[in-house]
């Protein structure tokens, strides 16, 4: 008798135990399926690393432009400023471009689609901040207020990014704050706004993207 | 042992239906095939756990086109919702009590 009932006890837990590990794999699920359907997970690490050596060798190019004008001041119609635009175009088409590409082959790896719901909603709302600072820029050209580009340019890349962060990895929002505040520092220390520009988008670029490979991308099962 | 499992709800004992609140509690609303993509299931497979949702009115239906194409986006009612927190505060404490 007494060994029967220990008998019972013993099923008995041990099919609690059993029901306990199913629930505890489903909280492991409902968590895992709540990030990966609404955040876009296979931001690149690496691409940020790229992204920042492109902006980098950029602002030496720029910088090397402004010293050969053989006058104090560049004017739009100047083929430096043509250059200097060419230069920054370049950098900003080829961070796209790696971004995309390597982002896509994340994806891939982990069986996830680039273009889905999540990458959507990223993208727009990654974009409102910065089309909108895009177009201060072209603004801030026209009204000839050149000594406030650089710092515009890294308030609102940084509000995209932060903005975006919502709907991706979360080292976007902190690689954000940082962009925003080198923007105010170049908005008070105006002349040199390019070391503030190579910081921002070289450095930081690299540092983050450094943090993001080392914590998602390296361990992960390829 | 019945009282704890009083609050599981029988309607989300299934990985697929419970995939679908989950996916659906943090996004106002998925359309069918990125519901599919997202899962891995079938058609037939997540129709079925679908429809079983939406008799129990834990999730609406919409319907409509995107030119021509039809597009079914699907959404949380408020009572999935609360059935859905219930169902997970069921479960956490169900793994606390030891």
């Amino acid at each position: 008798m007494f060994i029967r009932e220990n008998a019972i006890t013993l099923n008995f837990k041990e099919l609690f135990n059993m029901t306990k590990e199913k629930y505890l794999n489903d909280l492991k699920d409902i968590k895992q399926l709540m990030n990966r359907s609404s955040q876009f997970l296979s931001l690149s690490g690496l691409s940020g690393i790229l992204a920042g050596i492109y902006a980098i060798i950029g602002a030496v190019i720029v910088y090397y432009l402004i010293h050969a004008h053989p006058y104090p001041v560049i004017t739009l119609e100047s083929r430096t400023f043509t250059f200097i635009l060419l230069t920054t175009s370049g950098v900003l088409l080829a961070s796209v471009l790696t971004a995309v590409l390597l982002s896509k082959a994340k994806a891939k790896r982990h069986g996830d689609q680039i273009w889905g719901e999540s990458s959507k909603r990223m993208l727009i709302n990654f974009l409102i901040p910065l089309v909108t600072g895009g177009l201060f820029i072209l603004l801030l050209l026209k009204h000839q207020y050149y000594g406030l580009i650089a710092p515009v340019m890294l308030i609102f890349y940084g509000m995209a990014c932060v903005n975006a962060s919502k709907y991706t990895l979360r080292d976007l929002r902190y690689l954000g704050i940082t962009e925003i505040i080198l923007g105010l520092l170049a908005t008070e220390f105006p002349g040199n706004s390019l070391y503030f520009w190579a910081v921002g988008f070289g450095f930081s670029h690299i540092l983050y993207g450094t943090i993001m490979y080392f914590k998602y991308d390296r361990n992960q099962p390829a | 042992m019945k009282n704890i499992l009083e609050n599981i709800n029988k309607a989300f004992d299934h990985r697929v239906r419970l995939a679908i609140m989950s996916v659906l509690s943090v996004n106002e609303s998925i359309d069918f095939n990125s519901l599919k993509e997202l899962l891995g299931v079938t058609d037939g497979n997540l129709a079925s756990h679908i429809k079983a949702l939406e008799k129990e009115n834990y999730i609406s239906v919409e319907k409509q086109f995107i030119g021509k194409k039809p597009n079914t986006r699907y959404k949380s009612t408020p009572s999935g919702k609360k059935a859905f927190r219930e169902h997970i505060e069921a479960l956490e404490q169900l793994l606390q009590n030891e």
